[in-house]
This record gives structure tokens, sequence and C-alpha cells, in this order.
């Protein structure tokens, strides 16, 4: 009976992580809604934002329910990509290579 | 029981003699099926978080369209607005693009009134209050190396260069709201864009009963005819439609995981090796009956099956909500060069991993069972000469 007892451990060990997970996402759900979705819906509400910052090559993707639906060439809103290349190609790196920091002396010269 | 157990340990003791080819398929297995819970997940936190967050959005938005396309609403507009029956209140609201040439990024500009609180539970400093100032989301500030304080330098519509000192900084966890949010007095937003006076992008209306948004969308439309009034439920409806899994490429790569895992189930269905056959063979001739072979199979089925599963459910569930999704992320990406990171509040729906072990358990074990089924009614003798 060794495999049977490696494998029912191993099945009781994943089922064990598994089920942690889900307390510990039921608890993480439980304490966020207190804190930090109520800190997120008052900013909703204050800003009066209406979209999630997701997408933001274009702004039928940056604002997909204000997207002027009746005018030609805008996509459905719930289309991702507008042309299949941006699947491929990887949108630019904003690393900047180069920073400058100016500031004033003492005297008033930078 | 202890039967089954016996049986159990045959099945296992079989499946440690093919090693190297168990294994192989516990892996393909288990990816396809954290692939699929992930894409799973991952849609459903989205689409529950934005169901959370939006129901705190404007009752009703309206804009104004003039050959199909959207135009700045004149002030007149709040007030005709404000006499409907049923109006709590009418705000204007002012906010446009901006595209920094030097990062290659879009930020939103917003205008904010000074009578919002200075201090906010996720910002890091405080809002605008003055001219020349300016509170940014972290991704802008990732993306232009800006601190608390620092100074924020953008081309207004004059093509003239103006500098704002960051007075706030919006904290990572709001970065799903407000990543690339630049916000700013209003007075200064107007005067950035160069709109004219007693105009806005468009208006927050809000509305005392609830159930009264849909009538008042109605009468604005009437009132004002080259106006599109948005409701709050519309807005929901739209993000439902956008995290829904069968959307865009979430569902291309949910059918490639499909496909990859109907692939794997066919291969089991269309035969046995020459081995398991042999074996299958020895145990008739030995004296099993063929019910104790189909649950010799079902056995070795399950054992693959539910390890496969849940350590793939385990893989989505660390792949989606403890990293960010950094696969799936890098796949609906797109274009946008500021990108929040996905810190998902864990949202999960027990009948969705219901749903998804029933389709893949079953169908691997059906298909473990069934040639199985076709080799023990078969004469051993026969069947070991094959």
């Amino acid at each position: 009976m060794m495999y049977c007892r490696m494998f029912l451990g191993t099945i009781l060990l994943l089922l064990s992580v598994t089920t942690g997970i889900f307390f510990w996402a039921d608890r993480q759900v439980a304490t966020q809604a207190q804190s930090l979705t109520s800190a997120r819906r008052e900013m909703v509400r204050q800003l009066q934002l209406t979209d999630l910052a997701i997408w933001t090559e274009a702004r039928y993707s940056r604002h997909p329910s204000q997207a002027d639906l009746f005018t030609p060439f805008q996509e459905f809103p719930g289309a991702l990509e507008h042309f299949p290349a941006g699947s491929l190609l990887a949108p630019p790196s904003f690393n900047l290579n180069t920073q400058l920091k100016v500031a004033l002396r003492a005297g008033g010269k930078s | 029981m202890k039967r089954h157990l016996k049986i159990l340990e045959h099945a296992l003791s079989s499946l440690r003699r093919r090693t190297g080819k168990s294994l192989a398929i516990i892996v393909v297995y288990a990816f396809t099926i954290a692939v699929l819970a992930s894409v799973l997940f991952l849609t459903h936190a989205l689409r529950t978080e934005a169901n959370l967050l939006l129901t705190a959005a404007p009752d009703l938005i309206v804009q104004r369209q003039i050959a199909g396309r959207h135009e700045l609403v004149p002030y007149q507009y709040a007030e005709t607005i404000r006499q409907l029956p049923g109006v709590a209140n009418v705000q204007p609201r002012l906010w446009g693009y901006y595209y920094d040439a030097l990062t290659k990024a879009n930020y939103t500009l917003m205008g904010v009134d000074q009578g919002l609180p200075a201090e906010w539970p996720l910002i890091e400093g405080r809002m605008p209050e003055d001219i020349a100032e300016c509170a940014v989301g972290a991704g802008v500030a990732a993306v232009r190396g800006l601190r608390l304080d620092d100074d924020l330098a953008l081309i207004d519509s004059s093509n003239i260069g103006r500098i704002f000192t960051v007075t706030g900084i919006f904290q990572p966890e709001s970065s799903l709201l407000a990543n690339d949010l630049v916000v700013m007095t209003t007075e200064e937003l107007r005067d950035f864009f160069g709109f004219a006076d007693g105009q806005a992008t468009d208006l927050a209306v809000r509305i005392y009963n609830p159930r009264e948004i849909d009538v008042i969308a109605r009468k604005i439309k009437r009132e004002l005819p080259e106006t599109r009034p948005i409701t709050r439920s519309e807005i929901v409806r739209t993000y439902d439609a956008v995290f829904n899994w069968r959307s865009g490429m979430l569902l291309t790569v949910f059918a490639s995981a499909l496909v990859a895992f109907c692939i794997l189930a066919w291969d089991k269905a269309t035969g046995l090796s020459a081995e398991e056959r042999r074996e299958i063979g020895i145990l008739k001739a030995i004296g099993w009956d063929t019910a104790d072979i189909l649950l010799l199979k079902f056995w070795e089925g399950v054992a693959v099956a539910l390890t496969a599963f849940l350590l793939g459910l385990v893989g989505a569930l660390v792949h989606v909500f403890l990293l960010g999704a950094p696969l799936l992320s890098a796949v609906i990406k797109g274009w946008s060069v500021i990108f929040p990171d996905f810190e998902l509040t864990p949202y999960l729906d027990l009948y969705q991993v219901c749903i998804l072990a029933f389709l893949t358990i079953t169908p691997y074990v059906v298909s473990t069972v069934i040639p199985s089924w076709k080799a023990a009614v078969t004469d051993p003798d026969s069947v070991m000469r094959m």
C-alpha cells in the first residue's frame, strides 16, 4: 500500500493547499471589502470615474463605456485590439535611458 | 473499500512502471488546466472588481454628439437637466487625453473642483488645490520617474511647456482606476487644453431614485436630442462584455488550451499502447473480471486527472492572485505603454471551479476507461497477440 499512501498524501497536500488559498482569498475579500474596496469606491465617487484604467492605447479602450459607438471606424467596445499586429508587436518600453534633474542653487543659478 | 484501495495500489504501481509517460501526461494536463483556470479566474476577478467599483460611478453621464462625434457640452445643458424632476445634481466634468511624446504614453488629464477633500486614503501626498499643481497615477509616476514635489512638464494646447508640481501620487493599490491619471484643478485644465468658458467634456448626473435613471435618461434625450445619456448599468454591462471569458485574446488563449486538452483526451481515447494491451490480457488470463479491469483503469484515470487538476488549479491561483497574472497580462496588454499591475482582490467562484473540474476530469477518465473496456471484453489470448 506504499503507492496508495503516497498518492493519498499528495492529493491531501494539494487539497489542503487549494483549501488554504480559498480561505486566504475569502479573508482577503472580507478585509479588502472594508478597506481597499471602499477606498477605491470613494475614489470613483469623488473623481466621478466611469472606467478602469487598463488599456491606454486608444480612447475606446481607455474608456470603453464612453466610446462613441455610433461613429464609423470605432470598434465594438468589447474588442481588445484594433489591429492584429498589436498582438504580435510589443509596445515601446517606457524606461527612460537618461534623466536630468535641474535644481536651483542658493545663489539663484541653476 | 479495501478492494478499491488494492486496485488503486495496483493502478498506481502500473503508472509507476510508465513513470516518464505518466509524468509527461500530468505536466501537460496540469499546464492546460492552469491556463484554462487562469483565464477564468482573471476575467472573473476583473469583472467582479469592475462591478463593485463602478456602482459608485455617476448615475448618468451625458455626452453631446454632433455628426456622430463626441463634442463639448455647454453648461446650459446642465441647467436644463437640473430642472428635470428627480435629478439631484448635475456636475460638468472636464477631462481629456494627452499624448506624451517623451514616453510615447497616453495620459488621461482630469480636472477636479477645489471642494474635494485634500487627503485621501489611496494617495501619497494631497490632491492639487492651486494652479501649477497636479496629482499623478502610479503608472505616470513610474514612466516619468516622479516623486512627491517633483516637477512634471507637459505641453499645452498652445504648444507651450508647462511645469506642474506633483503634490500627490496615487498609490499602486489604486492603479486599476488611476494608473494613467494626471489630476489638476478644473481651471488649470481648462487653460491647459484651451477649453472655451462655459463648456465641459460631459455632464455627470446624480439621480435621487435609482429606479428613475432610465426614465430620466429618456427625458434628457427628448429635451436635448443631440445628447447621448449613458446610464451606470450600461457602464457595468460594458465591463461584463469586456471581461467575459469569450472576448478577444482571452478566447484565443482559452481555445488553445481547450484544443490542447481535447488532443490529449483524444489521444487517450483512440487506443492503448501495446504494453497496456498486454497488461490487460495478462490480468484477464490470471482471472481478473472485466469489471475489475475497468475499475483499475478508472482509478488510473482518476489518479492522473485529479493530480493534474489540483496541480493546475494551485498553479492558476498562484499565477493570477499571488503573481498578478504576468503571463496573461503580457497577452492582453496590447499597445498600452502604461499598463497597471494586476493587484486583484481574489474573488473566486466555486461554481466555476466545479464546472472546470467536471469538464476536465470526466472526459479524461472516460477516455481512459472506454478503450480499456474494448480490450477487456476481447479474448485475453488475442489481446496479448495484438
